[in-house]
């Protein structure tokens, strides 16, 4: 067996009471720890030694209920899995342990869900299918199938990423990752019957897919590897696939793209912002694209730089193309 | 010294809104001794948006990119964190699953090109760092930036997501990020810390989500200016535009007045390493370069 190291940490904790506190503050400990020690364990013996009073939230101790997510040094983790010695190894010797959102703070670790599960309410997260109450057979979905779910499914709520998204920490209609990669889950799943329902719902403008800001924030934190904005990137395909999209900034935006490449290879970055916001819209970046243009930052039409062999890249524009907009 | 030779895919920004980005680039190569071969076959990288649109489409074009770097037996370097991160992930993807890959393969055969996966693709940051090393810049650094508070700016795709860019991008941590830090140092400046430094500037939503964008904007620029930075830097020009021209919108959004030069990344080597302004294009930045 392995010798057992161990190594003195610093802890600075969260605290707060929302019924006596006005304000958050943080106690420090300093503990010995042990290698195989998880975050969990520190925060067990804090309140079973140190101050009873402590609270967090914790049940299966497995990685599986989702429930003991917090975040440390700014990083959402589940307390139960995560490695005090990989977390030395990435912040050092000075941990710094917070609730995943430092605002919904109920009592010390333990946060306001609420909004997270409302979001997940408004996708419909369960199956919608018309099913014989007293059938013969099973259901059966064919692995090939199975897979289209791309591990959607291993979703256990915790939080994570939907509280480590800066979306949705600017805009609070924004649906956020957890419940659009639970919308994935259920849109893609071959026996629901909702799939058109939910891509309306994920494709408003403010509240759905269009206002993520690709930061990949989400796929860091999961700890369950969902990867919510590969989901995310789905939804959007799926929206085009059904033809649902709408004639806005936001579509516009993304079908410019093949626009511009059909045409020059390349993006052509004023063009692209014109045909996003339409001829009128536009006018409101006149003020920055005359600053750019002051300073050499504005290539005009006629100077649209191509790509070299630009007759391969249209003829693969012309047979690689999926969908249409 | 073994002589660095990789293929430079420029991306559609670096032609276009940033030329200074460009001019940089190549001027400190130049002074390294770093031989850039231009892809100028390829086409744009689709920025995450075209594969909204059309995934299939956007793997076909960006394998055909990579297959120019594999016809000349180079590494692929990218100057621009979405181009990285838009073209590793289709390397990673046709790279593990041969079925999509043949799928890829069948549309490149009409144009005569095959994906093979034999070129690695790395930002010129990484490359900088792992195959040319810090020690043997800071040894070329003849103007050290020790008067300057500089506050690094990672920008999200060439940090995460990091499973991804462990393959490319030398397995930094998203969560704490060192490398612009370290060449900084070697530059002789003074790295700078704040909470946003791996934080996003809002880029990619800012045609649809304006205030979400300007926001982000704005906490990147007041937590540099809070840690007491002269200036910025970034490996990615599409933070650049972010951050050098949107002050404005980033301002009015946090309801503070916020403004700060950015240099991209090669522009601060080329100060250490005693270019002038001219050579890297310091001209054309919309936040005037006030200190050189
Ligand atoms: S990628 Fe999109 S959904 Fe994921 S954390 Fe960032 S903004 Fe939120
Ligand atoms: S997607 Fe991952 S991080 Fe988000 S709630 Fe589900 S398990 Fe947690
Ligand atoms: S920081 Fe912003 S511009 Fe830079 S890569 Fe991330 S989202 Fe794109
Ligand atoms: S206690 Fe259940 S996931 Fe950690």
């Amino acid at each position: 067996m392995d010798e057992i190291k161990s190594q003195q940490v610093t802890f600075k904790l969260f605290r707060f009471n929302q019924e006596t506190d006005y304000l958050p503050y943080y106690n420090t400990y300093v503990l010995d720890i042990t290698h195989e020690e998880v975050i969990l364990d520190v925060l067990n013996r804090i309140k079973w030694d140190h101050d009873g009073s402590l609270s967090y939230r914790r049940s299966c101790r497995h990685g599986i209920c989702g429930i003991c997510s917090i975040k440390v040094n700014g990083k959402a983790i589940l307390a139960c899995k995560s490695r005090l010695f990989d977390l030395i190894e990435v912040f050092g010797t000075e941990l710094t342990i917070e609730p995943l959102s430092t605002k919904r703070a109920l009592k010390d670790l333990i946060i306001d869900k609420e909004d997270f599960w409302n979001k997940h309410e408004q996708v419909t997260p369960f199956l919608v299918s018309d099913i014989d109450e007293n059938p013969t057979l099973e259901t059966l979905v064919v692995p090939h199938d199975a897979e289209k779910l791309l591990e959607a499914d291993y979703c256990i709520q915790c939080g994570a990423c939907h509280y480590s998204c800066p979306a949705l920490e600017i805009n609070d209609r924004f649906i956020g990752p957890a419940a659009f990669a639970a919308a994935f889950r259920f849109a893609a799943d071959v026996r629901d019957d909702a799939s058109l329902e939910r891509l309306h719902v994920v494709n408003e403008e403010a509240e759905g897919v269009w206002d993520c800001v690709k930061c990949m924030e989400c796929a860091e934190a999961c700890p369950k590897d969902v990867n919510p904005i590969e989901k995310i990137t789905k939804l959007h395909n799926m929206i085009f696939q059904a033809g649902i999209a709408k004639d806005n900034v936001a579509t516009r935006h993304a079908v410019g793209f093949a626009h511009s490449i059909q045409k020059h290879g390349l993006l052509d970055e004023g063009e692209l912002v014109r045909y996003s916001e339409g001829n009128i819209g536009v006018l409101k970046h006149m003020p920055e694209a005359f600053e750019m243009w002051k300073n050499g930052k504005i290539v005009m039409p006629w100077n649209m730089p191509k790509s070299k062999n630009l007759d391969e890249v249209k003829k693969l524009m012309k047979s690689s193309s999926t969908v249409k907009f | 010294m073994e002589k660095f030779r990789y293929a430079l895919y420029t991306g559609c920004t670096a032609r276009e809104s940033t030329p200074e980005l460009l001019k940089s680039t190549l001027a400190i190569a130049d002074k390294l001794g770093i031989e850039l071969v231009l892809l100028d076959e390829a086409s744009c990288c689709g920025a995450s948006h075209l594969q909204d649109y059309d995934d299939m489409l956007s793997l076909v074009l960006n394998a055909r990119n990579i297959c120019y770097a594999e016809k000349l037996g180079l590494t692929m370097v990218t100057i621009c964190n979405t181009c990285q991160l838009n073209t590793a992930m289709t390397k990673h993807r046709l790279d593990t699953n041969p079925e999509l890959k043949a799928k890829v393969n069948e549309k490149l055969a009409e144009v005569g090109l095959e994906y093979k996966g034999t070129s690695e693709v790395t930002h010129f940051l990484y490359a900088i760092i792992q195959d040319y090393g810090l020690e043997n810049l800071s040894k070329k650094v003849s103007v050290p930036l020790s008067k300057f508070n500089i506050a690094p700016f990672y920008g999200c795709h060439n940090i995460r997501p990091s499973e991804l860019q462990n393959l490319s991008n030398g397995g930094e941590n998203p969560y704490n990020p060192t490398s612009l830090d370290d060449l900084i140092i070697a530059c002789g400046g003074n790295n700078v810390d704040y909470d946003a430094k791996n934080k996003c500037c809002g880029f990619h939503a800012e045609l649809q989500s304006p205030r979400t964008a300007a926001v982000l904007t704005g906490n990147a620029l007041s937590g540099a200016i809070d840690a007491n930075a002269d200036w910025m830097v970034t490996p990615c020009p599409l933070c650049h535009l972010k951050l050098d021209v949107q002050h404005h919108s980033a301002s009015k959004a946090i309801g503070r007045e916020v403004k700060l030069p950015v240099l991209h990344m090669p522009q601060m080597v080329g100060l250490a390493l005693g270019c002038t302004p001219a050579e890297l294009g310091l001209q054309h930045h919309v936040t005037k370069v006030n200190f050189v």
